[in-house]
């Protein structure tokens, strides 16, 4: 499906510390057609800034304590030079849930119709759950590494203490811990702090 | 046994969430039979859409927002229930050493009296506007927030227009001492700890307790939907009289000690770890003592100033929300330009909070406000005494506001 024209012209304003997500969620936004895109990392002087940026739909990551400062956009007040709407549908519960639940939330600037910020929060609630699967998936490569070095120095304790080869070793950790219902890594742990103590 | 009831809550990492922190991490929530997992948010809209939505059960709630989510201000309308107060005052106002130094400069009398300083605040705001500098900025914490009415009482009463005269943003508690620092606000409206990290780092000064402009405020409501008060009503007697408990616990002075430290750790309100101050771990637990003995280092210079009101947690009837108080609240909310007036919105904003909920959990085990309480239950430095039924009233001895 083509994008209209006009929402290719939408001026985006992202809002997010991390910034490899930022990036990710900019690379998104130009592939689907959105070419108009603003980063933005630093919070100081929030207000200032989206009023120098002037975007038409601001997109802010729910970790970000700067999120309630958007919320003064809505009011009445002297400050405020056009008005902000936090992107609510009622009759699009899902979209609202889904955002919240992947960590971003989306503000709609000068009362742009609803339905032409809704792709744009889909496309970025797609990219802020493949984010958050690529860091689970970095977290467990690095906790499986550190796994495999925890391991490793106890088989060569164990190895020196008992005169045991590498394989019946390990196979000793194995069976400890399918004894005692724990993980290799923990018994291997175990037996590094035991060499440690009684050194 | 059975098993435990699983529920999580949502805080803001302030001193007010004392309550259920203490309720979760020191067991009384587990002889109610339920398994609290708190959850620390950074911002109030968090805690407003993940109650909304229902990934929170309950949250540590700044009362207005309540008030607004229930009359659908601001946005979703969805009702709030409110069945039991984590905390009554707490706020105070800080201002930089050196618009401290103006208002005491332009004070015809003693500054600690609120409408000394508020009026040496005009004399302040009209010299700078006569040198046409740039208007004082001043942070408060959320649109619908106490702070954000509380500063506005205190300023508007000595004839500052908190609109016109100022600017007022909004800050997000950790980013106060920042601003204040770098030169963003000259002051701010906050709960604890926040003011004493000011004090502490030695670029604010305490102006005002809050509790010295309204001797009686309700901070931070237990808030649950409505619609999950009625799916859940012996849940939620439960989770009133777990956190009776808990705030019965953290006013028994013997209990100082653990209860600073039960707050002070990782993940609660660990101060110097939420402002990535290094070494200063120990700093987190001591400035809780203080808020909670309401005996504040109040200047860099060493000054203390005592008001065992500061804050309030299970003294004075505090646990027992009260309807006069949302109807303040809901008045300061049509003073400001944010609500209508109406008898159906008061009636709303009366009906968030439920004492009789209260009452049933407790079965009537505790006094109500008592003696050395203010009269109109709200106590405020100015104006006429709060009638909770006759907001058109309250806003008619106002000349400054946006609507009423």
């Amino acid at each position: 499906m083509n994008t209209p024209p006009q929402d290719a012209a939408l001026k985006i304003l992202v809002i997010d510390e991390d910034p490899i997500r930022r990036a990710i969620l900019e690379a998104g936004l130009r592939e689907a057609g959105f070419g108009n895109v603003v980063l933005l990392g630093n919070t100081t002087g929030l207000l200032d800034q989206v009023y120098r940026i002037d975007p038409d739909v601001i997109l802010i990551d729910l970790e970000n304590p700067s999120r309630d400062v958007l919320e003064q956009m809505f009011q009445v007040s002297r400050i405020v030079r056009r008005p902000i709407a936090m992107f609510v549908d009622q009759s699009d519960r899902g979209t609202i849930e889904a955002a919240v639940d992947a960590g971003v939330s989306a503000y709609i600037v000068g009362g742009l119709r609803k339905e032409r910020v809704k792709s744009i929060l889909d496309l970025c609630i797609s990219r802020f759950n493949a984010f958050a699967r690529l860091q689970g998936e970095l977290d467990r490569a690095k906790s499986a590494l550190e796994a495999r070095k925890v391991i490793d120095r106890a088989k060569g304790i164990l190895m020196k203490a008992k005169g045991l080869t590498e394989e019946q070793a390990y196979a000793l950790l194995r069976k400890t811990a399918m004894n005692e219902k724990r993980k290799i890594a923990d018994v291997a742990q175990s037996v590094i702090t035991a060499a440690e103590l009684l050194q | 046994m059975t098993s435990l009831t699983k529920l999580r809550i949502g805080f803001i990492p302030l001193a007010d969430a004392a309550a259920l922190i203490v309720a979760a991490d020191r067991g009384f929530a587990a002889d109610e039979g339920l398994d609290i997992e708190l959850v620390r948010e950074v911002s109030w809209s968090n805690i407003r859409d993940k109650l909304n939505i229902g990934l929170f059960d309950a949250a540590h709630l700044i009362a207005p927002v309540a008030i607004a989510s229930s009359l659908g201000i601001g946005h979703v309308k969805v009702p709030i229930v409110a069945p039991f107060g984590l905390g009554v005052n707490g706020n105070a106002i800080t201002v930089t050493p050196a618009l401290h130094a103006a208002i005491a400069g332009a004070a015809d009398g003693d500054i600690l009296d609120p409408m000394v300083s508020a009026r040496a605040l005009k004399r302040v705001v009209e010299a700078r506007k006569a040198r046409g500098q740039e208007p004082l900025t001043f942070g408060m914490t959320f649109p619908f927030s106490t702070h954000n009415y509380h500063i506005r009482f205190w300023m508007a009463a000595g004839g500052v227009d908190p609109d016109e005269d100022v600017r007022l943003v909004v800050l997000p508690p950790p980013y106060m001492v920042d601003s204040l620092a770098n030169g963003h606000v000259d002051g701010f409206c906050v709960g604890a700890p926040w003011n004493s990290v000011a004090v502490d780092l030695g670029i604010g000064v305490i102006l005002h307790f809050v509790c010295e402009i309204l001797a009686r405020a309700t901070e931070k409501l237990l808030a649950v939907r409505a619609r999950w008060a009625e799916e859940n009503p012996d849940v939620l007697l439960r989770l009133v009289r777990a956190h009776r408990r808990a705030a019965a616990f953290i006013e028994d002075a013997a209990n100082l000690e653990e209860v600073a430290a039960i707050l002070a750790a990782p993940n609660r309100i660990d101060v110097a770890a939420i402002l990535a101050i290094p070494n200063r771990l120990d700093v987190a637990a001591e400035v809780i003592r203080r808020t909670l003995t309401g005996r504040l280092k109040v200047s860099p210079d060493g000054t203390v100033h005592s008001n065992d009101r500061y804050l309030i947690i299970g003294r004075n009837g505090a646990a027992r929300p009260d309807p006069v108080q949302m109807a303040w609240l809901y008045a300061q909310m049509v003073r400001w330009g944010q609500a209508p007036l109406s008898a159906e919105s008061l009636a709303v904003a009366k009906a968030v909070v439920r004492p009789d909920l209260y009452d049933a959990a407790l079965r009537g085990g505790e006094a109500t406000a008592g003696a050395g309480e203010p009269a109109d239950g709200i106590g405020a430095f100015a104006g006429p005494p709060f009638d909770p039924d006759d907001i058109a009233g309250h806003l008619a001895s106002w000349s400054i506001k946006r609507s009423g």
